[in-house]
């Protein structure tokens, strides 16, 4: 696929994510909005979100104004370059921006200045995994800001939390950095939780877990279980749909492992507003589809 | 519904309670992290005029451009926390009767409600494509080139913006309840009862 092909591809999978509520998301909250009971301000709230979502969706403008961080996770055959992929994704990006699907949000930490076109040092991110089978997918996450203020990272064990090196202190971290992100991250989000890895790649790890689908059940049987445990057990804090109260205060929670040092015992948790926005895109054969 | 035109007077702004859904038309102004820490530290002269018996809207949006014309394309509100440190100040300096954001703020924020005669307001998180529908015209927009779109000052003319009043001029915050409600869902949580 030639350059300007692929560039064209990225601004339409970027397209995607900032202006359309993936299919899984607005099931779970389509979901919510039945358990919290038709009249309550619970799934009023919800039912906005929902509408605001369908109107983005058919303008082809922003669900959140917040168009976040993008995060490219590339898996690429041999008939691809690297260098090829992130060029076409920058052009992709600086177009993105042109036509108000992003907001310009790299902002220099030194200077404080805006670039103006989201492009700027580790801005966009990539993360590239080399294939055997040719051609090409790209999974995009837009992670805003308000919501990545509020992950947390612990170190087990913790003594306020009486967290010890086990999934019994998983469980506690994971309650403990929902109930602080009330107020903050935009209720009800989905929770990616990476247990174990160094500082670096265990917060990598909770990212790579939201890139799962809401209703797919996790490969390990002793995740899975806490998993479902900790959905029940979130969506009892009743912080609710914007914080305002209700049933639904987590659309779903996803946790990964990674090998940890026996001196270290790291439990990352990134969280992702309802507004989650996230796309794929598959190249085969110089064809193009999205998911 | 109750329906607020701006400016309005602190009187008015008292008689809200915690709960009351409002719609607000008017002239107000969008500012959060760069602008806060401009109004309370630096300056703020150019705006004086536009804040006082006005709102300011934790908000930054993308905006577009068509000529010398901008319109507001997403438009939800941003973190209001982040500008507890300031915002007391702002609402004192500036005769502010009324700050909209999401995920309510804190004590100071609070007592200078209750000492001035505001308002914080609630916007739901998130709807950007709703609300930039009811921002109908972008007026003025200060600091543009030195702080960026997100940060800018950016003065728009809003009718019948949806918000919820979370916290009051009588001490009442909305916040406080769920965040003590869920507190007590945690502790029970933790203990594994």
């Amino acid at each position: 696929m030639g350059h300007e092909k692929l560039s064209d591809s990225f601004l339409e999978l970027i397209r995607r994510a900032s202006t359309t509520l993936p299919p899984d998301v607005e099931k779970a909250m389509s979901q919510a909005i039945e358990l919290e009971g038709e009249g309550a301000s619970a799934a009023s709230s919800l039912a906005l979100m929902l509408e605001n979502a369908r109107q983005a969706s058919e303008g082809s403008t922003p669900i959140c104004q917040d168009t976040g961080a993008l995060l490219f996770f590339v898996e690429c055959g041999p008939d691809y370059r690297q260098k090829e992929i992130e060029e076409a994704a920058r052009a992709a990006t600086i177009a993105a921006t042109e036509k108000y699907y992003l907001r310009p949000n790299a902002v220099d930490s030194v200077t404080g200045k805006n670039s103006g076109n989201n492009l700027g040092e580790a801005f966009p991110y990539f993360h590239f995994d080399q294939r055997d089978e040719p051609g090409l997918r790209v999974r995009l996450m837009l992670k805003g800001g308000g919501s990545e203020n509020v992950g947390a990272q612990y170190k087990l064990p913790d003594g306020r939390l009486k967290a010890g090196r086990d999934l019994e202190g998983v469980r506690r971290c994971v309650i403990d950095a929902v109930f602080n992100a009330q107020g903050k991250g935009c209720a009800p989000g989905v929770i990616g939780v990476g247990v174990g890895g160094d500082r670096g790649t265990s917060y990598l790890g909770s990212k790579e877990q939201l890139l799962r689908d809401l209703g797919d059940t996790n490969p390990d049987a002793t995740l899975a279980e806490l998993e479902t445990q900790l959905f029940t057990e979130l969506n009892q804090l009743g912080i609710g749909p914007s914080g305002f109260g209700g049933k639904t205060t987590v659309l779903g929670v996803k946790i990964g492992k990674l090998h940890r040092l026996p001196a270290c015992f790291f439990v990352s948790v990134t969280y992702v507003c309802w507004a989650y926005r996230k796309a794929a895109m598959t190249v085969e054969g110089g064809e193009v589809t999205y998911d | 519904m109750i329906k607020i035109q701006l400016p309005v007077s602190a009187d008015e702004i008292r008689k809200l309670k915690a709960g009351d859904e409002i719609a607000i038309t008017g002239v107000m102004i969008t500012g959060r992290d760069t602008a806060h820490k401009y109004l309370v530290e630096t300056g703020g002269e150019d705006v004086k005029d536009l804040l006082k018996d006005s709102m300011i809207y934790h908000c930054g949006p993308v905006v577009k451009k068509e000529g010398d014309t901008y319109s507001f394309v997403a438009a939800g509100p941003t973190t209001s926390i982040r500008e507890e440190p300031y915002e007391a100040d702002v609402i004192e300096k500036y005769d502010v009767r009324g700050v909209i954001g999401k995920g309510g703020m804190g004590p100071s924020t609070l007592a200078a409600c209750g000492k001035f005669g505001s308002v914080y307001l609630s916007a739901v998180g998130g709807l950007a494509t709703i609300l930039a529908r009811s921002v109908v015209e972008v007026i003025d927009v200060h600091k543009l080139d030195e702080w960026g779109a997100p940060e800018a000052m950016w003065v728009i003319r809003v009718k019948d913006f949806p918000a919820v009043v979370t916290m009051d001029a009588h001490g009442k915050s909305i916040h406080d309840d769920i965040a003590a409600l869920s507190k007590a869902n945690f502790d029970r949580l933790i203990a594994g009862e």
